[in-house]
């Protein structure tokens, strides 16, 4: 079976700071993986490698078969792989809905109309369609995450990206756009999750992966995970955050 | 009364008013021609600055130290009476032009440059997520944040040249200022250099107002 994101001996440095130390997974077309450990583990950096929004020194990245390098494949490539960021990074003079038509308009080279349209369709589906003439500021952060979110769906990528989606929101928005990350896992969409939220992580993946030091320490069902960690540290991590 | 007819004396000012306004367009002329020179070089300086590779942000570099360093009435001495030493011999108003707007390019780049590195890591990053080319996340993402940004010190800069243009009155420019002395070498009164004063207050004061406005909106939506 050949994967759709394929990453191979991956290593990472900042400096003297090694973040990822070797790196293999391979994430099948559908799957929903979620990255969970402690922070500085390097689990952001992992997904960010993933598009090249970091360079490592070692080690490859594939996405649907094409290597992930600098150079003129890289725009091709990364509009086929989404990405939501922690902090929204919405564009701040463009309203909601040019936010999401941008892309598919410069990129995929569709009308405005065409690309107004499917940005329209994607709000409503994040369940912000009266929303879509306000600005980025207008909104509150959790409307603006699922701006991001509908921003990133609308080039039709073939993976999504997650990196800390929740971790910028205030506690009573978190649930909204968990919510609308849970209907898009349902519709087998397929998706790289790096978050804290447990819950939901036992809810939504296929496969949770712990990390910790810039190693994958156990990767594993979250029946499995939650349940019979077969490793001392995911113990020893899912007692730290379960036990507060 | 001695003070009224030697400064605001009517005859001569109504006499050399023809003159002065003849001046006054030639002024405007000049500072609009550098203005829109310098802003559009300026722009292409400061993305070679940010973006290019290192010997091209080197050089833009010195380029930028060079032009912001020179006074620029020795330089509009050198373009105007150096050059044609060397074959190259321009008009007055392209003389002007040349080194009010290359000095001019040089401060605008720094604006744009300071406005640039302004717009955060972040959008960068969320325009290469979606696969928007370089043109792209320049047009779409990145100049329009960095406008709004560089707005303020931008029009503060297209002040600064058109009162510099004053200084063309040394290549045997008509402008304004010009046009003022010599009226006033030809009827023995400084009234006109006094006219001259008002209409360069009547055409930057409105402007100093604006920007005046312009930043305190800017502060009020950045707060």
């Amino acid at each position: 079976m050949s994967a759709l994101v394929e990453i191979n001996g991956l290593h990472k440095a900042y400096g003297q700071f090694e973040a990822l130390r070797g790196i293999d997974l391979s994430i099948g077309a559908g799957e929903v993986v979620v990255v969970v450990g402690p922070s500085g583990s390097g689990k952001s950096t992992l997904v960010r490698c993933i598009n090249l929004l970091e360079d490592y020194q070692r080690g490859e990245v594939r996405v649907a078969g094409e290597k992930v390098v600098r150079g003129r494949t890289l725009a091709r490539v990364r509009a086929e792989v989404g990405m939501v960021f922690q902090s929204f990074n919405l564009f701040p003079h463009l309203s909601a809905l040019r936010n999401v038509a941008l892309g598919p308009l410069r990129v995929r080279g569709l009308s405005r109309t065409v690309a107004d349209a499917r940005a329209l369709a994607l709000l409503e589906k994040v369940g912000l369609a009266e929303h879509a003439h306000k600005l980025p500021g207008q909104l509150s952060g959790g409307q603006q995450q699922r701006v991001a979110i509908a921003r990133a769906l609308a080039m039709e990528p073939r993976v999504l990206l997650f990196d800390e989606p929740t971790s910028a929101l205030d506690p009573e928005m978190v649930g909204e756009v968990l919510a609308v990350m849970q209907a898009l896992a349902h519709t087998g969409v397929t998706m790289v999750i790096v978050t804290h939220e447990m819950g939901f992580a036992r809810r939504v993946a296929d496969r949770v992966v712990f990390m910790e030091d810039g190693l994958i320490v156990e990767v594993a069902p979250p029946e499995n995970f939650f349940g019979a960690p077969r490793e001392a540290r995911t113990r020893a991590f899912l007692q730290a955050i379960l036990s507060h | 009364m001695d003070l009224v007819d030697t400064f605001f004396n009517v005859r001569v000012l109504r006499e050399t008013l023809p003159l002065l306004i003849e001046g006054l367009g030639v002024t405007v002329l000049l500072g609009l021609a550098s203005i829109a020179l310098g802003t559009a070089s300026g722009l292409v300086l400061a993305l070679l600055r940010v973006f290019g590779v290192a010997s091209v942000r080197a050089a833009a570099r010195i380029y930028i130290d060079v032009f912001r360093s020179i006074p620029l009435l020795v330089l509009l001495v050198l373009v105007y009476y150096a050059l044609p030493f060397v074959g190259v011999r321009l008009s007055s108003f392209a003389a002007a032009t040349t080194a009010l707007s290359a000095v001019s390019c040089a401060y605008v780049a720094e604006i744009f440059r300071a406005g640039i590195e302004a717009v955060p890591r972040g959008q960068f990053e969320a325009a290469d997520a979606i696969g928007l080319g370089f043109f792209d996340t320049l047009r779409d993402v990145v100049l329009p944040q960095a406008l709004r940004i560089v707005t303020p010190p931008l029009t503060s800069n297209c002040i600064n040249v058109l009162k510099d243009t004053a200084l063309a009155s040394v290549v045997a420019m008509p402008d304004l200022l010009k046009q003022a002395t010599q009226a006033q070498a030809l009827s023995a009164n400084p009234s006109p250099l006094i006219g001259a004063a008002l209409l360069y207050l009547a055409l930057l004061l409105p402007l100093v107002r604006l920007v005046g406005h312009v930043e305190a909106r800017h502060r009020a939506a950045t707060r």
